[in-house]
């Protein structure tokens, strides 16, 4: 019988890369997201599954070889946190670019900069707006506990491979540091065949497949862009996932991913024992973002607070999807502090119930 | 039943590893858990401390700043935490290098001495099961028997040998925990 188990988010991550049928994790270590490089080092996936596990030079390095893996039609995938993840934006230009599906893991920090290691989730607009140059979209997933870590890896990979993109796991300190229960999916096998566009060596019979992002021909380049963009359009339309706690009745809407989620779900809990009629909608994709969701309840709401550690990011489209309809209001805070549930209820009441705080 | 809880001390006193054990120890009885280190450039000598919630129902926050019960080991964290306990929950301490005690009279506090206890046991190493003893006879959330399945589950089997002496040192704290505030019950 399969049974639970206690573990850090990071290892998790790592764990079900083994799991998910991964080919090849390419890394370089970066606190607080370690773990994952570490995890596969002692756990030694080559004798498992064949999994190739290397720790590469630079970040710059380590994305490059994603590129060049997932190339070949394997599942490839590196994991950083913020200041690295900077390092792999080319990279990942590149790779949205060539149309090739990839999955990178963020465990953010707090910067800009170096800034610190503990937690935050200030790369909300690099990942969900671009952060390379060039008009691509990464799909991202932002899991809000130990399970979820382990869950989207399979998730991610599957989305990367029906949408040839590169898919991000947007997470964050807290939790690639935290331990809770977790239960693993079946092993599955690695792939034994790749796909038509895999550059795998060419055979007799067909022709060569040509890996680029490049295209001299203005024509050319814009007719691949609005294929990109129909590609992202189509995600819009059916890969959107959120969750939605205490919203039947809610006057009032927290809207958080990750670990602010977590201490949103608390946030409601205090602020209900207080009478507030307060809910909560989770963002699980963050691209694409749950606009319809927000748009359908705007009428009924008395306002919105994003909460995010951050100035105010996410925030943006909320504010998007409501266009106007309702008060939105960002609360958050930074450089790795963490904010408490009571602080969040207090935010909540003191800006739309009390008036006292502008938001 | 929710059980928030946290535990505080140096860095190297085995905080973490009572706390792993502590949620090891929940699974075992079919509960949920999370346990929340305080990250950072943090080494042996520096303060370590970790949130470790319990309970029958999904675990919103992992991150909370009030606790039903506080584990401390040292001054700096005994300083910190004491007013985070909730009204009416329960703090246990280490009386090793305390110079300001425990004050509040709306909690119950209890005092286990395991350092001095260790010392005696000739195991520096079990200090921390000794004051997991005293959290679980000062609050029974968790049965002894789960604690020991959570001990083989979170300990390397090379170190598999050493639960009985762990075992020991965990009934020992059962036996010298004492109590020194219960708040009046009207």
């Amino acid at each position: 019988m399969k049974e639970y188990v206690l573990m850090k988010g990071n290892e998790a991550i790592a764990e079900a890369a083994i799991l998910a049928g991964a080919d090849a994790y390419f890394g370089y270590p970066i606190t607080p997201q370690s773990e994952v490089l570490e995890y596969l080092m002692a756990e030694k996936p080559h004798e498992r599954t064949g999994m190739v596990v290397l720790q590469a030079e630079s970040e710059v390095a380590a994305i490059n070889m994603v590129y060049g893996g997932a190339g070949c039609g394997r599942k490839v995938f590196t994991s950083s946190s913020s200041p690295g993840i900077s390092l792999k934006q080319e990279g990942l230009s590149y790779i949205a670019g060539a149309e090739l599906p990839c999955l990178v893991v963020n465990v953010v920090r707090a910067g800009p900069g170096l800034g610190t290691i503990q937690t935050a989730q200030s790369d909300y607009f690099q990942s969900v707006k671009g952060g390379g140059h060039g008009d691509y979209r990464l799909i991202v997933l932002a899991p809000a506990s130990v399970q979820e870590m382990a869950d989207f890896v399979g998730l991610g990979f599957d989305l990367a491979f029906k949408y040839r993109n590169p898919a991000m796991i947007l997470t964050d300190g807290a939790l690639g540091q935290m331990m809770e229960k977790v239960m693993f999916s079946e092993q599955q096998p690695r792939m034994t065949e790749f796909p038509e566009w895999a550059t795998t060596g060419k055979s007799p019979g067909r022709e060569r497949n040509i890996i680029t992002s490049l295209d001299l021909d203005s024509a050319q380049q814009e007719k691949f862009n609005l294929k990109l963009q129909a590609k992202y359009r189509k995600m819009e339309e059916e890969e959107v996932r959120y969750e939605l706690i205490d919203c039947q009745d809610a006057e009032y809407l927290l809207v958080a991913y990750g670990t602010s989620a977590r201490i949103c779900q608390k946030s409601v809990q205090l602020a209900r024992e207080k009478g507030i009629k307060v809910g909560l909608l989770r963002p699980i994709t963050l691209f694409p973002f749950p606009k319809k969701p927000l748009k359908d309840m705007a009428p009924n709401l008395k306002g919105i607070l994003s909460v995010e550690m951050s100035a105010g990011q996410m925030v943006e489209d909320v504010l998007l999807a409501v266009n106007g309809r309702v008060r939105v209001e960002h609360f958050g805070r930074m450089g790795g502090m963490i904010p408490s549930p009571d602080e969040i209820t207090g935010a909540l009441e003191n800006i739309f119930i009390k008036g006292t705080d502008h938001g | 039943m929710t059980e928030e809880i946290i535990i505080a001390g140096f860095g190297g006193q085995g905080v973490l590893s009572m706390g792993k054990i502590l949620a090891y120890s929940g699974i075992m009885q079919d509960q949920e858990v999370s346990w929340m280190p305080s990250y950072g450039p943090e080494m042996r000598g520096g303060t370590a401390n970790v949130t470790v919630i319990l309970s029958d129902e999904r675990i919103s926050s992992p991150i909370i700043n009030k606790f039903d019960t506080a584990i401390i080991l040292n001054q700096q964290s005994l300083d910190k935490f004491e007013s985070s306990v909730k009204p009416g929950g329960v703090l246990i301490y280490d009386g090793n290098g305390i110079t300001r005690h425990p004050e509040r009279t709306d909690i119950s506090i209890y005092r286990v001495d395991a350092a001095e206890e260790a010392a005696t046991m000739k195991s520096a190493k079990i200090f921390n099961m000794i004051v997991l003893g005293g959290y679980l006879k000062a609050k029974p959330m968790v049965k002894l028997e789960n604690v020991i399945k959570g001990l083989v589950k979170s300990l390397p089997e090379r170190h598999h040998a050493l639960i009985p002496l762990n075992e020991k040192a965990i009934k020992r704290g059962m036996e010298i925990v004492r109590t020194v505030h219960e708040p009046s019950l009207n």
